[in-house]
């Protein structure tokens, strides 16, 4: 079986700062895989370098047996056209630290825009399928409400059935619930808790240690740009083998 | 000191509505809107391509932005009026004596009007791309992000997500554009377009009633300023999607102070 995701000493700089050292992981079609460290770990890159917000320095990413951003020509990678890459990551959701929904548009616009401009769907369509996106995630009273007027784990939510309404195969979260007031981190969890129980092959970014464990397949754990260690999350995230994910645990839990 | 006789307030009510000075208003109307419709299509376009990874197609705008700002106006107004001179025709075709496909006559094509309205169009696209920039630097990047995360193309993403929630910052300095263009459009006077200033010019001259016609001038400019100022109020409210903030006009805000007074003066 193709792996949903295939990095290959995936290599990352800012400048002079190396923030990938290599990271060479799969994800298996229908896997939850939740990515934790410290900040400046790299995780974050990582997940983004995934559908080609970050470009690679070196080494290869493949999503769904393609590579993302690039088109290789004997051993050299070339970047692909704007447009190229714009039609690989209509495969690849992804949902932000900070929300990010379109602020001059109401939740159920936020929703259909993608589907409507990139994919052709008819407005009608494109609104039902919409409207049970939103139902959903719990906000079926709020279709037309802004941004503006939703808490955080809302917008959140939102953000969630927008990614969803491209109907795509991988959905990328990066650090989705750290903006979020603690008595609303729950309901962002209890979508995604739902979401993986779906079958969805999905790639965590989190602190959440509890759902890591609850939720994930694999627990990767980065220090420096790099894996330090990965397993099941019961084996990782109660019983260690590294001393510096042990650390780290000890700190956040 | 407005009962001072020199002003001749009966002249300026003679002529404020008189037929030269009005046909002098719609030209002055006509170059404005036609200026400002070129300076803001060619603003984005250039405060697009400012912003585009491709370092030529962003060398290309700064260049122009470094020209056309870097001029006068008035040189630019004169430069197109003279352009005639420079090529008197104009021929597109294949080069080298091949077959011609079209052939202009600048000195017919360049009317002194048309030559203003290019010299204030182009001489305002510098202008308004920096506006335009600021608007679209404003919006935060993870806008752009979750657009392209989406799949949505650049253009896409420049067209439906950014440039709309950039208006908000584009427009007060659009508007303060507009009012500005109303007032430098009289600069064509120089180069003998009718427009209000030249047209008030045409009498005074004749008549020597120098002041009474630059205020039927003023009086007009003023009056323009002020239909502009309140058109911007209900253009930005458009805009003002989903923001927080409700946005009340000045006049709003004063009627609603003297309604809540009201009950006292009873």
């Amino acid at each position: 079986m193709t792996p949903m995701v295939k990095a290959e000493a995936v290599h990352k700089r800012f400048g002079r700062l190396e923030v990938l050292k290599g990271i060479t992981l799969e994800v298996e079609p229908g896997q939850v895989m939740c990515i934790l460290g410290p900040s400046g770990s790299g995780k974050t890159t990582f997940i983004r370098c995934i559908n080609h917000l970050e470009k690679i320095d070196a080494g290869r990413l493949w999503v769904d047996g393609e590579l993302v951003g690039y088109r290789q020509v004997g051993d050299k990678l070339y970047e692909l056209p704007d447009r190229e890459v714009a039609r690989k990551r209509t495969e690849i959701g992804m949902v932000f630290q900070r929300f990010n929904l379109f602020g001059h548009m109401t939740a159920l616009e936020n929703v259909i825009e993608a589907p409507i401009r990139v994919k052709k769907v008819p407005k009608d369509e494109a609104v039902r399928a919409a409207k049970e996106l939103l139902d959903r995630v719990g906000l079926s009273d709020k279709y037309d409400a802004y941004p503006s007027q939703l808490s955080g784990g809302q917008q959140q939510r939102v953000a969630i059935a927008r990614a969803l309404a491209m109907q795509p195969k991988l959905m990328l979260f990066d650090e989705p619930t750290s903006a979020l007031d603690p008595e609303l981190v729950g309901e962002v969890l209890d979508v995604m808790r739902g979401l993986a129980e779906s079958g969805m092959t999905m790639v965590v970014v989190t602190h959440e240690i509890g759902f890591a464990r609850e939720v994930g397949d694999v627990a990767v754990f980065m220090d420096g740009g790099v894996v330090v260690e990965r397993g099941d999350p019961r084996e990782v995230l109660v019983n260690p083998r590294e001393e510096r994910t042990r650390a780290f645990l000890s700190k956040v839990l | 000191m407005a009962t001072n006789t020199n002003f001749e307030w009966s002249v300026i009510g003679h002529y404020l509505t008189a037929a030269p000075i009005l046909r002098g208003l719609v030209v002055t109307l006509e170059l404005t809107a036609l200026s400002m419709a070129i300076g803001i299509v060619l603003g984005v376009l250039l405060a697009v391509m400012r912003l585009s990874p491709n370092p030529l197609v962003s060398g290309l705008s700064w260049i122009y932005i470094w020209f056309f700002r870097g001029t006068p106006v008035f040189v630019q107004i004169l430069f197109w009026n003279f352009i005639a001179a420079l090529y008197p025709t104009i021929a597109f075709g294949l080069p080298f004596g091949g077959p011609q496909a079209a052939h202009l006559n600048l000195t017919q094509l360049i009317t002194p009007f048309v030559a203003g309205v290019l010299a204030l169009g182009l001489n305002e696209g510098a202008y308004m791309s920096e506006i335009v920039r600021a608007g679209i630097l404003s919006v935060d990047e993870g806008q752009t992000e979750a657009a392209q995360s989406l799949g949505m193309t650049r253009l896409l993403t420049m067209r439906r997500i950014v440039l709309p929630q950039a208006m908000r910052v584009i427009i007060p300095p659009t508007g303060n554009e507009t009012i500005s263009m109303l007032k430098t459009s009289s600069l064509v006077s120089a180069i003998a377009v009718t427009e209000l200033l030249y047209a008030a010019q045409q009498i005074y001259a004749r008549t020597y009633q120098t002041i009474p016609l630059l205020i039927v001038a003023s009086i007009w400019y003023l009056a323009v300023t002020t239909v502009l100022s309140i058109g911007q109020y209900y253009v930005e409210r458009h805009f003002a999607r989903g923001a927080r903030a409700s946005s009340a006009s000045v006049l709003q805000r004063w009627w609603r102070a003297i309604s809540d007074l009201r009950p006292l003066v009873r």
